[in-house]
């Protein structure tokens, strides 16, 4: 594994924007970006070592210092952990005789957790040197711990173990309906690019990210920026998807790539621009070959390059980024920030990207999905949209569906369709709580399940995680906080703070180490996050615990012990370094239980 | 001509074109509570201790562009206990131990919780394993006390030209660096002179040999408060 | 007796108890530096455990001033018989609030601080690491005590200055709630 850095830099243009992939690749040659190739890097991309070191430092799929020759992560989404995530992951710790995120010490292995793979419909999952293998068993477990002790290189795995399974299970206007490569294309030219940008925004098309804002008028914004005149513009598509159960950009990735790269195309035509970007995440490895031998493929269809589908002057070309494992990537002002190279920090705004994104430059930002819906009105007319769906959200919705369904997995509907309805279509018995929009949406009780999926009433970036009356709520918000703690930039202090602290209450209130205290807290800390912190994911960080306060409330009382306060530390245990130390165990040497 | 003007806290603030909330609001007089925030630098907005309510709607007040008519509420019990809070987290997060600290009297995190009234971090603290830099011969780095505000960082980038700081980690695992393979801050090209040796507004970058030289009492914040001494001379302030 | 009282209604003296923990005694110093008020304080107030009546356990008292934080497993139970023991309990210093001093040495493994000073310290010869039942065992980390019990009141100070402490004992006597003015709140 020799580390041939200049052949990696000159693969990437020795562009210091490209740091990320660069980065990407000395991990995947090295397994580690050791400080000397941080210092070497620098100075051949002119950029601080600080700098270099800073981006290392905060993606967590690059690291300073070597891992294992195998590096194991499991998947930590709720979905994951309810399907036995846990125990298979200490299956594997206790096979190696490591704790969680350990080397061990012959350097063979490591063994972590990660974020949400986005394989919750056939979970648990984890990630080997980024590879991702689901449907975790103790037998898969067995079979993976034999090949990495017999060091078996990655590429003789059995082909098997990395199958990714895809369960389409309903289909509406987006997925049923047929495009032919360039057809979509041929119609915005057809029509003019104002006149697209028009017709995207009479079809009422609202982003499918989450935020819902109005896709023409976004580019519109694109398109007048500057005054309107020549500038260099891109469109950029928002593949991050982090969220914790959303997986249905994975499958139009998979199935519907040509939509996706059409609506982009159709996205460059209308605003003007020269240049597309996908930003994807590392977490889905098996989409990159296909991807760019789609890329390829439509370059040699005249599908991008120079004058696209004979269109004079509309020179339009899609670039590849892949993450590297931060979900605050997804706000979009952060994933401009990452495909500049950078750490992903929440931009100030204004100025938005519309008119200073990329580069400065105008840039517009769309979810995958928005973008394949895109395709389908600039070939189908405004009033396709327009006829499903509801007043203010017109069209369809892909749901990603998980959790205690019998039949996880894609599920598109008109919005405006009821819960309950999904639940229904998907095999969902005794549901106690559905958490629409992942784990900053919104947590529906039982008794909500005749609320509708749309920007009027539930509105969801597409995670439907289902959880039925076995399940411990509490445990389900501690999986969030702890999500939300690993996963803030650590730009502002409410975020950055506040998601630890209330992942911490949240563990001792789970544990029934918990106090009112704990409670009271939990609720002003939420509350200090969503009045100040700086992005959306500190706004909404505290969701979760809010609506579970609100909603479920006994199973939060239930594990209150009376006491006004205990230890926020458990007492015994923390006698125990000293009690080593003295060889003691007299009772004087301990904390009885009544005492803890 | 008359001056443009938003309205803060029932009173007419002036402000010019493209000024911010918060320097208008102390150039005025009107003292709101700051920490990441140096009239020298382009805001960023991290520490959100200066944040405001602009018609109804909570915002940084260094980064929030003042507008003609806006009505901010700045020193009001809502917002004031939410700066507490963020003080309080800022206290849980690191190692604070004022009264072994070379900067206690001149630190404005100190300060804004005595302004504020915080007698508790209330927090469990987080006592946050975080090893000095001693090697440089002048100066010493102590990052127990790092508030992340970026003063450091910036005025080395922008004003040194050396890019000595940056930060790493993410998360509450974020944390200052130093511009050098070994991570050692006297194989950076630091010297005592740099802006970035003025700007810590709490008690990481110590000039060495210079410790307690001001006697209690005589300290910058001894014997008026921060509110009184940031609208008293903002341009010392923002020395 | 208890006629008498009804009958001649004479104010209660607050009942007082305090304590230094993982403290130095630098709080109780300055509790004794409101000098001549002293005189009128215990007037109103009666002392119960402390170290200036040298009574070791609290009865039911009104109020507790706790100075130090928590090192060890003997302060956790001290202050939780103070808990027990006070209508109203006060963290008094630095070290109550946050660990102080004391907890400077969180950073490090308590195993590796015994071996050093008791085994393999410069000087230390045939050591041995004190194992008597005794000896209170030391916590792995230094505490503030609000992570124990609940805390009503913070006084802060390395120490709080007299001034500080009388303001506080003053308002808590006169049945307000005690507030800190501008000059009162110090953390050194």
């Amino acid at each position: 594994m020799a580390l041939n850095l200049s052949a990696i830099v000159a693969r990437h243009g020795g562009d210091p924007s490209r740091l990320v992939q660069i980065l990407r690749d000395v991990m995947d040659a090295e397994g580690h970006v050791a400080p000397p190739v941080i210092t070497a890097l620098a100075s051949t991309l002119g950029v601080s070592r600080g700098q270099v070191e800073g981006v290392v430092g905060f993606y967590s799929f690059l690291d300073s210092e070597p891992r294992g020759k195998y590096r194991v992560l499991f998947s930590d989404n709720i979905t994951d952990e309810l399907s036995g995530g846990h125990e298979l992951r200490q299956r594997m710790l206790d096979a190696f005789r490591l704790e969680l995120g350990e080397v061990s010490r012959d350097g063979l292995v490591s063994i972590g957790a990660t974020s949400c793979t986005g394989l919750c419909d056939q979970g648990p999952a984890m990630l080997v040197n980024g590879r991702a293998i689901a449907r975790l068993t103790p037998a898969r477990i067995g079979a993976i711990a034999s090949l990495i002790r017999g060091e078996s290189p990655m590429d003789q795995w059995p082909d098997n173990l990395f199958v990714i399974d895809s369960h389409i299970e309903r289909k509406d206007l987006l997925l049923s309906t047929p495009l032919s490569p360039g057809e979509a294309i041929d119609a915005a030219i057809a029509r003019g690019a104002a006149a697209t940008i028009d017709e995207i925004a009479r079809s009422g098309l609202r982003g499918r990210g989450g935020a819902g804002f109005g896709t023409g008028q976004k580019w519109a914004a694109c398109a007048a920026a500057h005054g309107g005149g020549p500038a260099e513009r891109y469109v950029v598509c928002n593949a991050d998807e982090g969220e914790p159960g959303t997986f249905k950009d994975r499958e139009l990735f998979a199935h519907y790539t040509d939509l996706v790269l059409e609506g982009m195309t159709v996205a460059g035509f209308a605003v003007g621009a020269q240049k597309g970007l996908i930003y994807l995440r590392a977490e889905y490895p098996f989409l990159f070959a296909p991807l760019l031998a789609k890329l390829e493929e439509r370059r040699r269809a005249g599908l991008l390059g120079r004058d696209v589908r004979g269109a004079r002057g509309f020179d339009f070309d899609i670039e590849l980024h892949i993450g590297a494992g931060a979900y605050v990537c997804g706000e979009e002002s952060a994933l401009i920030e990452s495909l500049e190279g950078k750490r992903g920090i929440p931009r100030n705004r204004p100025p938005f990207p519309v008119t200073h994104g990329y580069k400065q430059q105008p840039t517009v930002v769309n979810n995958v999905e928005t973008l394949a819906v895109a395709a389908l009105i600039a070939k189908h007319g405004a009033d396709f949209l327009r006829a499903v769906g509801t007043a203010k959200s017109s069209g369809t919705k892909v749901l990603s569906v998980s959790g205690d369904v019998a039949r996880p997995g894609i599920y598109e509907y008109p919005f405006g369709v009821p819960v309950a309805r999904v639940l229904e279509d998907a095999g969902a018995r005794d549901t106690q709580a559905v958490q629409v929009g992942g784990p900053s949406g919104i947590l529906l009780g039982a008794n909500e399940l005749g609320r509708r999926i749309s920007f009027e009433d539930v509105p969801s970036a597409g995670a439907f995680m289902v959880f039925d009356t076995t399940r411990d709520m509490l445990a389900v918000v501690e999986n969030f906080t702890r999500f939300f703690a690993h996963e803030s930039c650590g730009f502002c202090t409410p975020c950055r703070v506040g998601t630890t602290l209330s992942a911490q209450m949240m563990k001792r209130l789970v544990a029934g180490k918990g106090s009112r205290r704990d409670m009271k807290d939990l609720a002003k800390v939420t509350q200090i996050m969503k009045a100040s912190s700086h992005c959306g994911l500190g706004h909404t960080a505290g969701n979760p615990v809010i609506d579970a306060l609100a909603k479920f409330r006994p199973s939060f009382d239930r594990k209150l012990r009376s006491l006004d306060v205990l230890p926020t530390f458990d007492l015994d245990e923390a006698l125990a370094p000293a009690r080593e130390a003295t060889a003691r165990d007299d009772a004087e040497a301990h904390f009885n239980e009544e005492e803890s | 001509m008359t001056a443009k003007t938003f309205q803060m806290d029932g009173h007419d603030v002036p402000f010019e074109e493209g000024q911010s909330i918060l320097a208008a609001a102390l150039a005025a007089g009107s003292y709101v509570p700051y920490l990441c925030y140096h009239a020298e630098f382009k805001p960023h907005g991290s520490c959100k201790v200066c944040t405001v309510k602009v018609n109804g709607r909570t915002q940084a007040s260094c980064t929030t562009p003042a507008r003609e008519g806006d009505v901010v509420e700045s020193n009001v019990d809502e917002l004031n206990e939410l700066r507490k809070n963020l003080v309080q987290f800022l206290f849980t997060e690191g190692n604070h131990f004022c009264p072994s600290c070379e900067a206690s009297g001149g630190c404005a995190l100190q300060a804004v919780g005595y302004e504020l009234g915080m007698t508790t971090a209330h927090y469990s603290p987080l006592f946050p394993d975080r090893p000095v830099d001693a090697s440089h011969p002048d100066v010493l780095l102590d990052f127990n006390r790092c508030i992340l505000c970026e003063l450091c960082v910036r005025a080395s980038s922008l004003v040194d030209g050396k890019n000595v700081f940056s930060l790493s980690g993410r998360g509450i695992t974020k944390h200052l660096i130093v511009n050098a393979e070994s991570g050692k801050l006297a194989d950076t090209t630091l010297s005592v002179e740099d802006k970035a040796m003025s700007v810590c507004p709490v008690g990481v970058i110590l000039r060495k040999r210079r410790g307690f030289k001001a006697p209690i009492g005589e300290r910058r914040y001894d014997a008026h408060s921060i509110s009184e001494v940031a609208v008293a001379h903002p341009e010392d302030e923002a020395k | 007796m208890t006629r008498a009282a009804v009958e001649i209604p004479t104010k209660k003296k607050l009942r007082v108890a305090t304590t230094s923990l993982a403290g130095c005694f630098g709080c109780h110093m300055s509790l004794l530096d409101i000098d001549e008020r002293l005189v009128p304080l215990l007037e109103l107030v009666e002392l119960d455990a402390s170290p200036l009546t040298d009574i070791k356990h609290p009865g039911p008292c009104d109020l507790g001033l706790i100075e130090g934080g928590l090192c060890n497993a003997d302060n956790v139970r001290m202050l939780r018989v103070f808990r027990e023991q006070c209508k109203v309990l006060v963290a008094m210093g630095a070290c109550a609030i946050n660990g102080g001093l004391p907890a400077q040495r969180n950073h490090l493994d308590i195993r590796d601080c015994l071996q050093t000073v008791y085994l393999s310290g410069h000087g230390v010869e045939r050591g041995f690491i004190p194992n008597d039942p005794e000896l209170p065992l030391p916590l792995k980390q230094v505490h503030p005590l609000h992570d124990v019990v609940k805390i009503d009141y913070f006084l802060p100070g390395c120490p709080p200055s007299a001034e500080a402490i009388w303001q506080f004992l003053t308002d808590i006597i006169a049945g307000r709630t005690p507030h800190l003015g501008h000059g009162l709140i110090k953390y050194d």
